[in-house]
């Protein structure tokens, strides 16, 4: 099964994280990332930069809106995805719990319900 | 227990004679570990309870004219089988998981030997109680997967409307499809903290029982039945071996918990020989079996506690310090409202209602505010205070005692209580 680790935190502020904690997490993502690729179960990876970099875009009111921000100010924020193809729920689970943005945020793990692979929608 | 009452759509037992008979045997040993075999490759707990609904249906309208099969067991669950087959096909979804191979045709069923087959049960309640249910419906989820009781039935052990219940288990049936919940057993690392989710939804099960008292239980035993399964899957566990032997005392004296008349019987004044002795030796099996594990734990303690109560019956006295160790032990292991009471009262018994009361107070202030709602407390409290004759504060306690207490035998005691007080 395919599920999405969605990785939400409180995004630090300017300055807020030293130099060394910067590289520490760097490290453990790097290894994290390097684990899920060698069990054979990553596939994509995408930290994200901080929602002030995002841009809303909408056709449901009739024309094009773009705004600015996220579509929802919320006090942790999505930050990153991990996208894996694991055999259920457990596995899944176990993964989230050993990504690194589990020790200062939440991992919010997803089943995925159709994917495009292949030129098609499947299941 | 008779799961198939719920699930009867033909004619009654008396016009269909030994198949109907057959059918509900079948239902009432098989259901939970045919459901389980079902639903295990798939996790589609909505499909196999389909299938197997299905199979049962066809064995009261076929069995009546063409014979109860040598293996009831068997048949259902190669019709349910060939159902979930069905179902497949028409929904044309892929399968990723092949059926087992050997039961495509009814023409094989004799060959079938489903105690051959593993047992999947222990799998199914770890799906019923895995972190990603929600608590309060992971006992329902067992009641209704394991044993087989209807929403209705659960719905109203727990005193929920029978819509709300049946809501709530199929949100949690899908949940456990779409999320990809593993029928597994989890690795060492992971087991402990898994097989205490499911000792605390069987245990859930047994709460609600005397929650509403023996008079309203409508779904008889049904804790006693899950922790038995869960013991005969998980022999080795001390803990799943002590929450047997919990039920099983506590099941022992139900027959003496109401009189004659209906009215509530404290343990003390329990006549031990309304006792099931058979209850009390299984319990002690267990027991023995978990302490030669050598591994206390929460289950193993309180049933030691419901040991000491019913040895009463063969020495004619209760061991006071005995249990005070014990509830002393009990409320360092597993700290609750529950066994806060429970010591406070025990206490009282070896040290006096002083003792007793001060303990009580000490214990429900480290507890906080939920403690002001645990009918435990309130009734311990009233005893205590009746005992040291003061008695306007026996009556105020027995009033918000009788206020929480649900079970009607148990109410009416309390007003007699109450009543006596107020006399004195």
């Amino acid at each position: 099964m395919r599920y999405a680790l969605l990785m939400h935190y409180r995004e630090p502020g300017e300055g807020e994280i030293s130099e060394e904690a910067i590289t520490e997490a760097q490290e453990a993502f790097g290894a994290y990332g390097r684990a899920l690729e060698s069990a054979g179960v990553l596939l994509s990876a995408d930290v994200l930069q901080p929602s002030a970099a995002t841009t809303t875009v909408t056709c449901r009111d009739g024309g094009l809106r773009v705004q600015d921000g996220p579509f929802a100010e919320t006090k942790e924020a999505l930050a990153g995805i991990f996208m894996l193809e694991v055999p259920d729920l457990d596995a899944a689970i176990g993964w989230a719990e050993k990504c690194p943005g589990a020790q200062w945020g939440v991992l919010e793990v997803r089943p995925t319900a159709t994917a495009f692979v292949d030129g098609a929608w499947t299941r | 227990m008779d799961t198939l009452t719920s699930r009867e759509t033909g004619p009654g037992p008396g016009a269909l004679g030994p198949a109907v008979r057959s059918a509900g045997v079948a239902a009432r040993d098989s259901y939970g570990r045919l459901l389980a075999l079902l639903a295990a490759s798939t996790s589609d707990l909505a499909g196999a309870e389909d299938a197997l609904a299905d199979a049962f249906e066809r064995a009261l309208r076929t069995w009546p004219s063409q014979g109860v099969p040598s293996h009831p067991d068997a048949w259902l669950l190669t019709v349910a089988r060939n159902r979930l087959r069905d179902q497949w096909k028409s929904a044309q979804v892929r399968r990723a998981v092949p059926l087992d191979a050997g039961c495509d045709a009814l023409a094989h069923v004799d060959d079938i030997d489903v105690d051959a087959i593993p047992d999947r049960r222990l799998e199914l309640m770890l799906v019923c109680a895995h972190p990603a249910i929600e608590r309060a419906v992971r006992t329902p989820l067992m009641l209704n997967t394991v044993l087989g009781f209807t929403a209705e039935q659960v719905g109203r052990a727990f005193s929920v409307p029978p819509s709300t219940m049946a809501t709530r288990l199929v949100r949690a049936k899908k949940r456990i499809k779409v999320a990809g919940i593993p029928f597994r057993v989890p690795d060492r690392a992971d087991l402990p903290a898994r097989m205490t989710s499911v000792l605390e939804a069987v245990y859930g099960a047994h709460v609600i029982d005397w929650a509403t008292g023996p008079q309203a239980r409508q779904l008889p035993s049904e804790a006693l039945h899950l922790a038995e399964v869960l013991a005969t899957l998980v022999p080795a566990d001390p803990e799943v071996r002590g929450l047997a032997a919990l039920i099983e005392l506590s099941a022992a004296r139900a027959p003496a918990r109401v009189d004659a008349s209906g009215r509530f019987v404290p343990l003390a004044d329990q006549d031990p020989s309304l006792w099931d002795p058979d209850l009390i030796s299984r319990a002690h099996e267990h027991l023995r079996a978990a302490h030669a594990r050598g591994q206390l734990g929460r289950f193993q303690l309180e049933a030691a506690i419901q040991a000491v109560h019913c040895a009463r019956g063969r020495d004619g006295t209760t061991d006071w310090p005995a249990l005070l160790t014990l509830h002393r032990i009990l409320h360092s292991v597993a700290p609750s409202l529950g066994s806060s009471a429970a010591l406070a009262a025990v206490t009282a018994e070896v040290d006096g209602p002083v003792a007793g009361l001060a303990t009580l107070d000490a214990l429900l202030a480290e507890a906080g505010p939920s403690a002001r709602l645990f009918q435990p407390a309130k009734a311990t409290r009233a005893h205590l205070l009746d005992r040291l004759g003061r008695q306007q504060e026996a009556v105020a306690a027995y009033d918000s005692a009788i206020s929480l207490t649900q079970d009607p035998a148990e109410r009416q005691y309390l007003e007699h209580c109450r009543e006596r007080a107020r006399r004195r």
